[in-house]
């Protein structure tokens, strides 16, 4: 099971987070931040996975990341998911915001957070995966953002 | 086209955005955040309706805010009502606040409901999504009570969209996680089992999670899975590259589906079926053919993906552990990607390789690749991949191959990495033990684990080489000679000395015999470490020496000397000094007969679960460690070697006061090390962690970890003193030093010194957990008219105190004028969320500022009468609540401060003490007198002053203290 997603830039400053267990707001913010800490110590050119922080449950979850960037995705998932699975899984999802924001960069998450939440929840949902297929979410996605629009020119 | 054109963002959203990048500071920013929360606010309470745009621009920067870490205690009801909206814009944001932002507690849950229904109902496949992502998002007991019986039934009915399918499978997976007796499977068991079946790959994507959950759970009543899972599995594993289409990524059929049904097949035995078990068999050989075959592509992506599902059929053999030519064949694919360039591949073929270990098929496979392996723990630049070599070679470490791990890991020892140096010590400690052929080799390997990493080395470690020592008497004389070179060396660990002292006590004599090791050498070479020893150890060295006296005759009259020496026999340190005065009175008055029973040899420990394993379980969890010891059979709780029967009649030390030199600093209290009684360390640390406040550590268990609970969240302002302040603060009237207070995680100790009207005072604040503290703030405080009397300065402290860290905080104190209250010291951090707060006094009292006087008795009763006035005088008869030791109450009276005067009062019994108390304002002259009744255990306690408030104040601190 995927326990959290979360996106931050170099800085550390988070630019989505999706937790799919239960914490509290200040515990929230707390696992960006030693995330953050874990991850962004490690050199470019090591290995994509590590024990995950004391807060989100230990040596029992892994954090497997991806830096692209200026952005650093970072999944925390149990020892039910295959470690190179969720970096296939991450790939997907940046190829898929790729295509959705045509080149797509910090500021677009910055600037359609919700959007980037749509295209996540057509990927994830309760910490499983819903969809790996990117045309697939690709639709989905058109379909609402037709539906939006056929409603503004309503 | 892109699916989000950049120009169709809301500009009031954009503009709020930018406005928060460009400020300058964390308070600008939070200036802006709390007006645009008014602004929403207002517009939210506001008459106008608002318009679907609007609205959605609201709670998009709602989100905004909430991403920088703000709570978001509004806009909730205004989210609800988005939800009954026909728009699809607003329903979807609407819903998007609520997965965001509303928890399965929240009281709006009957209201989410009722739209959840309409929109489940609503035959609209996007609306039937958001409602089912919602549930899945919220999972809560009512929503469950509510939907569980209703969706299995959207998932299987015949006319139900793919993608709402999909939606419906993973929402009943999270009901079913959460509340598992309210999803009740039963007649739709057979029918969800089919949909490995469906024709769309992204429903059985979705449903074999469900699947998966649901026969780890109920594995007979799903086991009908296995053969569709093989069949699914076999038509993706032959097909070409292509005919999947979009489930094709990067020239890899179905990647996650594939690893998905190996996961799943995990769930159960080897099929009986022979056709079926065949079909698999057939699988797992292409995929391992698969891996030797060229790529079809040089990206990453395409070698992952196929990888990914290589491990994932390797764990399948693994968990079957049946097939011996599959797992040698496992084996060696594993042994090539250990050598792979990529890190990734690397890592994974150690993890991988540990569980194969295990298995009594590969064990020997898996070994042949030893030298790689020690090869990757001296050359990875990534610790996490060096970690899993230090765990492999911990799982294929097996008697033929001890030797060479055991030192290859020490060897590593010298520079391995801090965070993992521990586990790395319990390691090496477990397998000497386990493999031990001749226990001299043991010996060796625990001491150079003291040399190398003696910082690391925990006390179950060097309590558990003892105890070996102890019941092996065919180590006992090698131990001896081994613990006394390696005590030769110029600078070596306590943790050594502790060893020593402990060894050559009990087997001195079995190297004595040696000129280069006689009785007298040992005991120099002994007594050299003396001097640098914290406590505790000195402790267990006075009892190493009384051992010696009966050891070695010839010894006694060199170390009765030492024991009679000042810095033994009045030793400010009550556990040392009672020591020593204890084995000088019994060394002079015991017969041999006697001193050799007192003083014999240890009886053997009973056979225990190691406490070193014991301790490695705690550290990794249960289920971690698969190395059992051979002869660690019982579970019994931790093996401490403070149970020593031996010296059990010399101690007695009932009465000893905590010792103002007692570890102060150190974060880890330390257990007893050595004679019955605790020392005086353990005593301190016993006596605070019962004071310590329960209520501040809510949230937290034994592990440090954070509970689920989430911690009830407590006041910002400073919390009252601690019921036990006054308590604390009496422990401080006599002595400058100690652990002011204690608790699961946090430690303060303190230093403090004063000159005249003047104090300097250290505060050492230690983390005693592994996790940060956050926004760590200390304030000082003096409450009424103390502002007036005392003026207190404080450094501050930076906000982040690290797991295990010290932080140090000075505080400067001038005495104005005399004064009664105490300082009141706050402590406010965050521990993983939660918030502590902590109020006790500083023990700054007014006797701290006292300068001793030394007079005659004539001039001492002189002043005494002249002190005559009854209000300046104080007055006590109390009941002593400790032993009416001299020597204590000797300590105790100088600890206050004051000159202790000889000879002055005509009965010898009494005290009489004479001091001034210097105030910036002035000074006041203190006489005091203490007169003790051994018979009724009464004193009665007398203090003239020139000033009453002086008089009465000392004389009721004092009076707490016999």
């Amino acid at each position: 099971m995927i326990k959290a997603i979360l996106i931050f830039n170099n800085h550390g400053k988070p630019r989505l987070s999706k937790f799919y267990e239960h914490y509290s707001e200040d515990t929230e913010q707390q696992i960006i931040r030693e995330t953050f800490h874990l991850v962004s110590k490690r050199d470019e050119n090591v290995c994509n996975f590590l024990e995950g922080g004391m807060l989100i449950g230990g040596s029992e979850n892994k954090l497997i990341y991806r830096h692209y960037a200026t952005l650093y995705f970072v999944f925390c998932v149990d020892s039910s998911e295959s470690e190179l699975g969720i970096l296939d899984l991450i790939q997907v999802f940046v190829e898929t915001l790729d295509k959705c924001f045509e080149n797509v960069c910090e500021l677009d998450l910055i600037f359609h957070v919700d959007k980037v939440h749509n295209i996540l929840a057509e990927m994830v949902m309760g910490g499983m995966v819903l969809e790996t297929n990117m045309n697939e979410i690709i639709t989905q996605v058109d379909a609402q953002n037709k539906m939006e629009k056929s409603e503004v020119r309503l | 086209m892109p699916a989000v054109s950049k120009g169709d963002g809301m500009r009031g959203l954009a503009v709020f955005i930018s406005d928060i990048r460009n400020c300058k500071s964390k308070e600008a920013e939070i200036k802006r955040i709390n007006k645009e929360l008014a602004n929403i606010r207002s517009k939210f309470k506001g008459d106008k309706a608002l318009d679907g745009y609007s609205k959605k621009k609201y709670v998009c920067k709602l989100l905004f805010i909430f991403l920088l870490g703000h709570d978001i205690d509004f806009g909730h009801m205004e989210a609800v009502n988005l939800l009954s909206s026909n728009k699809y814009t607003e329903k979807q944001i609407g819903y998007l606040f609520i997965s965001v932002l509303v928890n399965s507690n929240s009281e709006l849950i009957r209201l989410i409901n009722n739209a959840i229904k309409n929109d489940l109902s609503s035959r609209n496949p996007t609306f039937m999504c958001l409602a089912l992502h919602c549930i899945a998002n919220v999972g809560s007991r009512e929503m469950a009570e509510a939907f569980a019986g209703e969706i299995p039934r959207i998932l299987v009915a015949g006319d139900t969209m793919d993608s709402v399918k999909q939606s419906a499978a993973l929402c009943l997976l999270r009901l079913y996680k959460a509340s598992p007796d309210l999803v009740l499977m039963g007649e739709w068991t057979s029918r969800v089992v089919h949909l490995l079946n469906d024709q769309h790959m992204g429903v059985v994507t979705a449903a074999i999670s469900l699947i998966t959950c649901l026969s780890s759970k109920n594995p007979d009543e799903f086991k009908t899975c296995v053969s569709l899972a093989v069949s699914r599995l076999s038509r993706i594993v032959s097909s070409a590259s292509t005919d999947l289409q979009d489930y094709t990524y990067y020239f890899v059929p179905a990647p996650w589906l594939s690893c998905k049904l190996l996961r799943l097949l995990q769930c159960y035995p080897p099929p009986e079926d022979g056709a079926v078990k065949g079909r698999l068999v057939e699988c797992l050989e292409t995929i391992l053919n698969k891996a030797q075959e060229p790529p079809k592509s040089k990206k990453v992506q395409h070698s992952n993906a196929k990888n990914a599902i290589l491990f994932e059929a390797i764990s399948l053999i693994i968990h079957y552990d049946s097939e011996p030519n599959l797992l040698v064949r496992a084996c060696n694919q594993l042994g090539q990607f250990l050598q792979h360039r990529e890190t990734n591949l690397r890592y994974l073929a150690l993890e991988s390789m540990c569980t194969l270990a295990s298995s009594e098929f590969s064990h020997e496979a898996v070994k042949t690749h030893i030298e790689t392996v020690i090869n990757a723990l001296k050359t990875e630049r990534d610790v996490s991949v060096r970690q899993r070599a230090a765990d492999l070679l911990y799982a294929m470490c097996d008697r033929s191959n001890a030797k060479q791990i055991v030192a290859e890991m020490l060897s590593y020892l010298e520079t391995a990495d801090y965070s993992i140096r521990e586990e790395m010590v319990l390691k090496v400690a477990i397998l000497a033990e386990k493999y031990a052929v001749d226990y001299s080799w043991y010996v060796d390997t625990i001491l150079n684990l003291i040399r190398i990493a003696g910082d690391y080395v925990s006390e179950e470690v060097w309590y558990r080489v003892i105890q070996i020592v102890i019941n092996r008497d065919d180590v006992q004389g090698y131990a001896a000679k081994t613990v006394f070179e390696a005590l030769q060396a110029p600078a070596c660990h306590e943790n050594m000395v502790k060893v020593g002292g402990y060894i050559l006590g009990e087997f001195g004599n079995l190297i004595a015999g040696d000129p280069r090791s006689s009785p007298l050498v040992q005991f120099n070479l002994l007594h050299s470490k003396f001097h640098l020893c914290s406590v505790p150890t000195r402790a267990l060295l006075l009892s190493a020496y009384i051992k010696f006296i009966n050891l070695f005759p010839e010894t006694k009259a060199t170390i009765q000397e030492v024991l009679r020496s000042d810095s033994q026999i009045r030793n400010s340190d009550v556990e040392l000094q009672q020591r020593a005065v204890e084995y000088l009175k019994l060394s002079s008055i015991a017969s041999t007969d006697v001193l050799a029973t007192v003083l014999e040899e240890m009886p053997p420990f009973p056979e225990r679960e190691s406490s070193i394993l014991a301790k490695l379980k705690k550290k990794k969890g249960p289920g971690a460690v698969t190395v059992e010891l051979e002869d660690g059979k019982e579970r019994g709780e931790l093996n401490g070697g403070g149970d020593r029967g031996g010296d059990a009649a010399i101690a007695a030390s009932n009465a000893s006061t905590p010792s103002p030199s007692a570890d102060l600093l150190g974060l880890r209290s330390t257990a007893p090390v050595s004679g019955t009684t605790p020392s005086a360390g353990s005593l301190l640390v016993d006596v605070f962690s019962e004071a310590g406040p329960s209520a501040t550590s809510a949230g937290v268990n034994d592990d440090g970890f954070l509970s689920s609970a989430p911690p009830t969240v407590a006041s910002e302002d400073p919390a009252p003193p601690l019921p036990e302040s006054d308590e604390l603060l009496n422990k401080f009237v006599c002595k400058n030093n100690g652990v002011l207070f204690e608790n699961q995680l946090l430690q303060i100790g303190i230093k403090s010194e004063y000159r005249q009207n003047l104090g300097r005072m250290y505060l050492f604040y230690g983390n005693k957990t592994s996790v940060q503290f956050v926004s760590f703030n200390t304030t000082v405080s003096c409450p009424g008219e103390l502002q007036s009397q005392l003026n207190v300065q404080t450094k501050t402290v930076e906000p982040l105190v690290e797991g295990g860290a010290q932080v140090q905080q000075v505080i400067n104190i001038e005495c104005l004028t005399d004064f009664i209250d105490a300082p009141l010291l706050n402590i406010k951090f965050r521990y993983g969320g939660a918030l502590q707060n902590i109020s006790l006094k500083l023990p700054v009292t007014i006797n701290k500022f006292f300068q001793p006087t030394e007079m005659a008795a004539a001039d001492f009763f002189q002043r005494w009468k002249q002190l005559s006035q009854p209000q300046q005088e104080a007055q006590k008869i109390f009941k002593a609540s400790h032993g009416m030791d001299t020597e204590v109450l000797k300590a105790k009276l100088l600890g206050l401060g004051t000159a202790l005067l000889e000879n002055v009062d005509p009965n010898p019994e009494n005290y009489v003490c004479a001091g001034v108390i210097q105030t910036k304002a002035q000074q006041v002259g203190c006489l005091l007198r203490l007169e003790p009744n051994a018979q009724a255990q009464m004193y009665r306690l007398t203090l003239r002053s020139s000033k009453d408030t002086v008089s009465q104040r000392v004389c009721d601190l004092l009076a707490e203290q016999f």
